[in-house]
């Protein structure tokens, strides 16, 4: 392999021992299978955990809107409303929020992943998924449904170091079923 | 005097054998060396395609053809096709549009003369090597014209730097030529080939060999000696203005040259058509697979070496190369009086 020579040492090796090594290197590198992956043939060798893109898993969804406020460029649209119900057992009426709408503008997001973070009930999560080109720049708003469907490759959470408190509720992916 | 008499009598090529009408064989052979310039510059093209790419550990093109990209340059001679011929307004447009073929015609030419088998060849001049370096040295002259033509600054420093560079090349190119001339007792490449049955000239005459092979990378402007196009100097020297058609003829004649160069080195150095010892090979087969070796090495020096500067360039050829030809020359010369 190439060592690093001191000036004074290449002076007396001469310049013709540094041509003969580069052209080794260049040999060796041409007889060694190339590192390109065929991508639209081969599918690329990524990471199971790659954060490919920012799935939502619907039912742990509570309307909070922590997500759509946190998110710096204002990328996630929420649209919801309210509904109450009687209790068959009687007492006051109960009010739930139902999402209606829940939106990523991939074309504005940054893949800053705060609102992953943010989400207090584990309903966004990151996907490996990567295959959502669009030919439109409209078309890369993509709707909860869709959002929906990344969450099926999502792996679930590593399991907790030796030590560690027990966690307090089951893994969110059991949770939702 | 009558124009035929400087053409060589020893050894016939094959048209001739085949016809012996003037005007049938004409054509044959320029059809011939039209085809060949069309198909081997475009292989070696795709060669330098695939070797470059791979000794960067990539693949290169692979989709254009279906089999790795096999395709790639045809695919760019359509794209080629397609693009708008631009024109700049203040170029002077009749040197401009004819600079692409004067750099291009020479190395057809040189084609000629060049001889692929002891018979399959479409002219053999007495004249031979003299030929090739009297027609060679033109395509310069397209560079210049282009360059002065295009009414750019950059182009203008291309053109003048791919000028010196020529002058200074030529010269060591020239004399690494005349030792194996002197060897040979020939001018005539078909004479030189077979002067070379006994032993290849590349073991006697190696350092020439090494000389010549330095002196034609710096011929075709190749790395490491493309200051005249160094692009992050100066664009792309004299070919910064060109598009489309026209763009392509310069890069088909930079493909050509290594051609016609690995081809003139491998008559000079590597015998030609003469097969290595025990392995029969037909003479064109050889000739084409000296040519494609030669070619590989030309190509992976360009993988290999970064630029020189200018004046190092100058330096190199002036001080390093000339009078080692020269020296080199002279041990020839004694060495050939001597055993006669």
């Amino acid at each position: 392999m190439a060592t690093i020579h001191t000036p004074a040492e290449q002076k007396r090796q001469g310049i013709g021992q540094g041509l003969l090594q580069g052209l080794g290197v260049t040999l060796k590198t041409m007889l060694r299978p190339a590192v390109t992956q065929q991508y639209p043939h081969v599918k690329p060798d990524l990471p199971a955990r790659t954060r490919g893109v920012i799935a939502l898993k619907e039912s742990n969804c509570t309307v909070c809107y922590k997500c759509a406020r946190e998110c710096p460029d204002w990328c996630i649209y929420i649209d919801a409303h309210k509904e109450s119900h009687e209790p068959a057992s009687g007492g006051r009426a109960r009010s739930v929020k139902v999402l209606d709408r829940f939106a990523i503008d991939y074309a504005l997001c940054m893949y800053c992943g705060i609102c992953v973070e943010a989400c207090p009930f584990d309903a966004l999560f990151w996907s490996p998924e990567f295959e959502y080109a669009e030919y439109d720049i409209g078309s890369m708003t993509h709707e909860k449904e869709r959002l929906e469907e990344w969450t099926y490759t999502v792996l679930p959470p590593p399991a907790l170091e030796v030590g560690a408190e027990p966690a307090v509720e089951p893994p969110p992916a059991e949770a939702a079923s | 005097m009558s124009d035929l008499v400087f053409l060589a009598q020893a050894g016939q090529s094959v048209v001739d054998q085949w016809t012996s009408n003037f005007w049938l064989a004409a054509i044959v052979k320029t059809v011939g060396v039209l085809g060949f310039f069309l198909v081997v510059p475009l292989a070696v093209g795709y060669m330098e395609h695939k070797v470059l790419a791979h000794m960067q550990a990539r693949l290169g093109p692979m989709e254009a053809g279906g089999f790795h990209g096999w395709a790639q340059l045809v695919a760019d001679g359509v794209k080629f096709i397609q693009k708008e011929d631009v024109v700049p307004a203040a170029a002077d447009r009749m040197v401009f549009s004819l600079a692409p073929g004067v750099a291009l015609v020479p190395y057809i030419v040189v084609l000629a003369v060049l001889p692929l088998g002891s018979e399959v060849f479409a002219l053999n001049l007495d004249v031979g090597i003299f030929f090739v370096m009297a027609v060679a040295g033109v395509g310069v002259l397209g560079v210049l014209m282009a360059g002065w033509a295009s009414a750019n600054k950059f182009s203008l420093m291309g053109a003048l730097r791919a000028a010196a560079q020529l002058i200074a090349y030529e010269l060591p190119l020239v004399l690494a030529s005349a030792g194996v001339v002197m060897l040979a007792g020939s001018l005539s490449l078909i004479d030189i080939v077979e002067a070379q049955r006994e032993i290849w000239y590349v073991v006697p005459l190696f350092p020439l060999f090494v000389i010549f092979m330095i002196a034609s990378l710096a011929e075709l402007t190749r790395p490491p000696f493309d200051m005249p196009i160094a692009d992050s100097e100066i664009i792309f020297g004299a070919y910064t203005e060109y598009s489309g058609l026209k763009f392509a003829f310069f890069l088909l004649s930079e493909y050509g040259g290594i051609v016609v160069l690995s081809g003139i080195a491998s008559v000079l150095f590597l015998g030609g058509y003469l097969p290595l010892p025990g392995i029969p090979i037909p003479g064109p087969l050889m000739t084409m697979g000296k040519i494609f070796a030669l070619s590989f090495v030309v190509i992976w020096l360009r993988a290999t070496y970064p630029r020189l500067r200018e004046d190092q360039l100058q330096r190199f050829a002036w001080v390093a190369l000339v009078p080692l030809s020269l020296v080199w020359i002279l041990g020839v010369a004694f060495v050939k009086v001597a055993v006669d």
